[in-house]
């Protein structure tokens, strides 16, 4: 039911992808999300499927595992096209009734679309093969220099970490609660949508309060094992670049100066 | 009038890497009015069980049939087999959510569309059933004991009188007073009312006083199926896969060991009290 969002879990398998260290795969997909952003013609989202072709294919991850992701941002997508589509002005291809479509409104919408799938696989692959821990790890090492600033880089990485975490275990929640009232009579599915947003209430009392009671629980936990913040803590595995890190590093800048190329020749 | 489970598989996350059979060609028939046990360790299957006997869960091979008809068939109603099929979860209290008491055992009668008087009746003998006073009915669920909270989740579901009552680890987390109030209760409303209850439990202690046949479960398959006292002959099998039978049942397997005549088969206190001073006699 809801173990098709993939968003924000991990899929446990060997790679050279998941052994790669969390600031290369950070900084990787940020980079590639500007990448998306820069292109602006065809050859460079042919780069870019390929790259990301390539990081998939590398990382063992099954492709159908991402592609179920891909359902929870149909609706999005879909908008997105219908709004491209008929809203961009230009030269006029097929017109009916009040609407019109356009050459610029069909390449729009085709760039569009693509670029929101390749947004949200990107960043899929690096949540799929990153373990929320190596994940905050990350940030809060490329982060450091802020702390000069007063930024609380600590505290905000294990904010992260702690809602990255609890997103699969407030789904399964989610899931048993939902169950649970289905079993006492609970009509999740029919009737208008006042109806609809009523019969969340059965699901989302018991949901917040669950979520009030593991947050006091883990700060329980937390406290009871002398949590006090960033300061002065020591990690049991400091990330160190390898090998590997610098020459995925490489990669990537290849990769963008490849994409800046396509950009200046083609344009 | 029972429930049959036809060669039922059930296979998680089919596909990936995290692929994994909870059930493996299950064959039951429970027939009606039955006091089950149903054993296992944790991660045996018995949760993923139970919830396809209420067709919350479909099987990825084989068929359920309740009464004779096939429960995921394109025209069978499933919210009248969710009403028929009463399923207690494990943490029951959890499913709480109304103002007060008496409203959250309303709710599940009011799904089944009846009328006004006809829910609050229904809700009024189930909050009697389980024994809770008067004076909680109108206090907010979680304002109660763990115990209380319980048996006002319980309460939910037997307030839509269900023909099969499933209850997935009633006693979990309660102390022995409470464990023991709950257990008595369901034997009591079996009694009463003759409906069929499942009894999920990873506790022989708790099942053995009561139940009229024990189901074990291990790794997705049933490893034993029959009445109590024979299922606690194979305490070694048992205790092979983390199960083991009651206590008694060792105490009186010791005693003969040593040279009292004593019945082994024996696995109730009350019993082995009688056996004893009867060995004793002598």
């Amino acid at each position: 039911m809801l173990r098709d969002i993939t968003l924000g879990q991990y899929y446990q398998t060997d790679s050279i992808i998941h052994r790669l260290d969390p600031r290369v795969k950070l900084v990787t997909t940020v980079c590639y999300i500007i990448s998306l952003f820069v292109v602006d013609n065809i050859v460079g989202y042919i780069l870019a499927g390929l790259f990301l072709a390539l990081v998939i294919k590398l990382s063992k991850v099954p492709v159908k595992f991402m592609v179920r992701g891909m359902k929870s941002i149909l609706f999005l997508l879909i908008i997105a096209l219908i709004f491209n589509l008929f809203l961009t002005p230009g030269e006029v291809v097929v017109s009916f009734w009040k609407l019109q479509i356009t050459k610029e409104g069909i390449r729009q919408a085709v760039f569009m679309a693509v670029r929101l799938v390749f947004l949200l696989m990107g960043s899929s692959v690096m949540t799929l093969t990153t373990t929320p821990n190596q994940l905050t790890d990350g940030m809060e090492k490329l982060l450091g220099p802020l702390r000069v600033l007063k930024v609380p880089v600590h505290e905000i990485a294990m904010m992260m970490s702690i809602a990255l975490r609890f997103i699969p275990i407030l789904l399964e929640e989610t899931d048993k609660i939902m169950k649970a009232q289905m079993a006492r009579g609970a009509d999740f599915e029919s009737g208008n949508l006042i109806k609809k947003a009523k019969s969340l209430v059965p699901l989302l009392v018991p949901l917040f309060i669950s979520a009030f009671r593991r947050a006091n629980d883990l700060a329980m936990a937390m406290e009871s094992r002398c949590y006090r913040g960033g300061e002065h803590r020591t990690k049991m595995k400091p990330l160190i670049y390898k090998m590997r890190d610098r020459l995925a590093y490489g990669a990537v800048l290849c990769y963008l100066v490849l994409c800046v190329v396509c950009g200046k020749i083609l344009w | 009038m029972s429930i049959i489970l036809d060669h039922v598989n059930h296979i998680y996350e089919a596909g990936t890497a995290m692929e994994f059979a909870a059930l493996k060609d299950i064959n039951l028939m429970i027939p009606d009015g039955q006091f089950i046990g149903l054993i296992g360790h944790t991660g045996s299957g018995k949760s993923t069980l139970v919830q396809h006997l209420n067709g919350l869960l479909v099987p990825t091979g084989g068929n359920i049939y309740y009464n004779g008809a096939d429960i995921h068939d394109n025209d069978y109603n499933k919210k009248e087999l969710h009403s028929k099929v009463g399923l207690v979860f494990q943490y029951p209290e959890h499913q709480l959510f109304e103002i007060d008491v008496f409203s959250d055992v309303c709710f599940g009668p009011k799904n089944l569309g009846l009328s006004k008087k006809e829910v609050e009746l229904r809700a009024y003998a189930a909050l009697k059933q389980v024994g809770l006073e008067d004076e909680y009915f109108y206090q907010s669920p979680f304002d109660l004991s763990g115990g209380q909270k319980r048996r006002v989740a319980i309460a939910g579901v037997l307030a839509m009188q269900p023909e099969v009552l499933i209850l997935d680890e009633p006693t979990a987390g309660l102390d022995p007073k409470g464990r023991d109030e709950i257990l008595d209760r369901i034997a009591g409303l079996r009694e009463e009312t003759g409906m069929t209850v499942i009894l999920v439990s990873h506790s022989m202690e708790d099942v053995a006083k009561y139940v009229d046949r024990i189901i074990v479960m291990n790794k997705g398959q049933v490893m034993l199926d029959n009445e109590p006292r024979e299922v606690f002959r194979y305490y070694r099998e048992l205790e092979e896969v983390g199960l083991a039978a009651p206590q008694v049942t060792y105490i009186m397997q010791e005693l003969k060991r040593n040279g009292f005549d004593v019945d082994t088969d024996i696995i109730t206190i009350e019993e082995a009290r009688k056996a004893i001073l009867d060995a004793l006699k002598i």
